[in-house]
């Protein structure tokens, strides 16, 4: 239970705050996709804990989902860094000086905003915590525990709203204010459209998004990443 | 600094691979040899191998995970859930992992490992993926593209032999 929210700051770890990170590790990106992926634990041993049947679909449930959403996310991260030939957070940003990389890569940016949902179980994702299963991995639990839990699904969701900022949308660069500013202003634009969509979009059932994902969604992504290599090579090694 | 971080690592990762077998139930077994894991992973990371350590631990969650639910699906008893016993046949498995261990372990202390020339590469990311698949670069693709059933197979193979044994030769 207390992996979800460690799993979040973990993962927040890497990204840059204008010019303040606080890691600069050369494989940034792996990590927040490692980080990330320690959800997988921390929500199935939250769902076995209880020892109780719908608390454990729910751990089941979010199993199935993360077999859905993680190839994609996966493919989009690679997109991003294939992009800036790097996997180091901020070298991706300084790839994005002239254009961000929302605007040729819009693929990558939709994959990786449905597997934030998707990792924080939220939204249209909610289906591990739903409420035909009176609240799934959530069913059993209370006080400080639900507490932990519930935080952790935001703080996932806020890390994955930051990430998008450096991936996507170009990190601090912006006039005017100063780039933290701008870090801010845009993780808060991101996390608003993200909650905004959340209470609109319907729920997913995990069997139908993997049919989704995995027939859909891989292949454009690889075609996107394709696209991008494609790209930086006929441009020497230099993006967009 | 690096042995404060290495022991307690590496007595975390022996303890819970350890704990994989005293434990009487399926998802506390998994969940341990996933410990055991994650701490292997912070000793590559250790090492200065960061993609590999961090690739490691990402692997290793998302693996151990889906094992767990294999594992627990089949089991013989209702959904593997109940406590059960992680061992069998316990003369002949302390049989063969003591002998692998010795084996295994002699050839790490008895093999004359190389010296570093010069120092650390800038990007061992970048030395350690052109290490692994540099020649085998266009190996690799005509293998993935065989997977999709387009090609016979036996043209797949031919067309595999021919680049593999070009790129040894080159």
């Amino acid at each position: 239970m207390l992996a979800v929210p460690v799993a979040g700051v973990l993962a927040a770890l890497v990204i840059p705050f204008g010019a303040v990170t606080a890691s600069r590790m050369s494989v940034g990106v792996v990590w927040f996709n490692a980080m990330e992926v320690l959800t997988w634990a921390g929500l199935w041993m939250a769902g076995w804990g209880p020892d109780a049947v719908l608390s454990l679909i729910g751990g089941y449930r979010f199993v199935a989902q993360g077999l859905a959403y993680q190839l994609p996310l996966m493919f989009a991260l690679i997109t991003a860094a294939a992009g800036a030939q790097s996997l180091n957070v901020a070298q991706i940003v300084s790839a994005q000086r002239h254009v961000w990389f929302v605007v040729w890569m819009p693929a990558a940016f939709a994959v990786f905003l449905a597997a934030v949902y998707a990792f924080s179980f939220l939204g249209p994702f909610a289906y591990p915590a739903g409420r035909d299963l009176a609240g799934g991995v959530l069913a059993e639990l209370s006080g400080a525990d639900r507490l932990v839990l519930l935080a952790g699904r935001w703080l996932l969701l806020t890390a994955g709203a930051g990430m998008a900022v450096p991936l996507f949308l170009g990190g601090g660069a912006g006039p005017v204010v100063p780039a933290w500013a701008w870090s801010a202003l845009k993780t808060l634009a991101v996390l608003a459209v993200l909650v905004w969509g959340g209470a609109r979009l319907p729920a997913v059932r995990a069997d139908r998004y993997v049919e989704l994902a995995w027939v859909v969604l891989i292949p454009l992504t690889i075609a996107q990443a394709l696209a991008v290599a494609l790209v930086v090579l006929a441009r020497g090694g230099a993006p967009l | 600094m690096t042995a404060a971080v290495f022991w307690p690592l590496a007595v975390l990762a022996a303890a819970s691979g350890v704990m994989v077998f005293r434990f009487s139930s399926m998802a506390r077994a998994t969940i341990s040899l996933l410990v055991s894991f994650l701490a292997a992973g912070g000793l590559v990371i250790l090492l200065g191998l960061g993609y590999l350590g961090v690739v490691l631990i990402l692997m290793m969650v998302m693996e151990m995970i889906i094992m767990a639910v294999f594992m627990i699906a089949y089991m013989m008893n209702p959904a593997g859930l109940i406590q059960m016993s992680m061992v069998h046949n316990q003369r002949g498995a302390l049989a063969i992992s003591a002998t692998v261990f010795v084996f295994l372990g002699s050839g790490a202390v008895l093999a004359t490992w190389p010296h570093q020339a010069g120092g650390r590469p800038s990007d061992p990311t970048f030395q350690l993926g052109s290490a692994l698949m540099g020649t085998q670069m266009l190996t690799m693709i005509i293998l993935g593209s065989c997977s999709s059933r387009r090609w016979s197979a036996r043209w797949c193979w031919r067309l595999t032999g021919a680049v593999m044994t070009g790129s040894a030769t080159s």
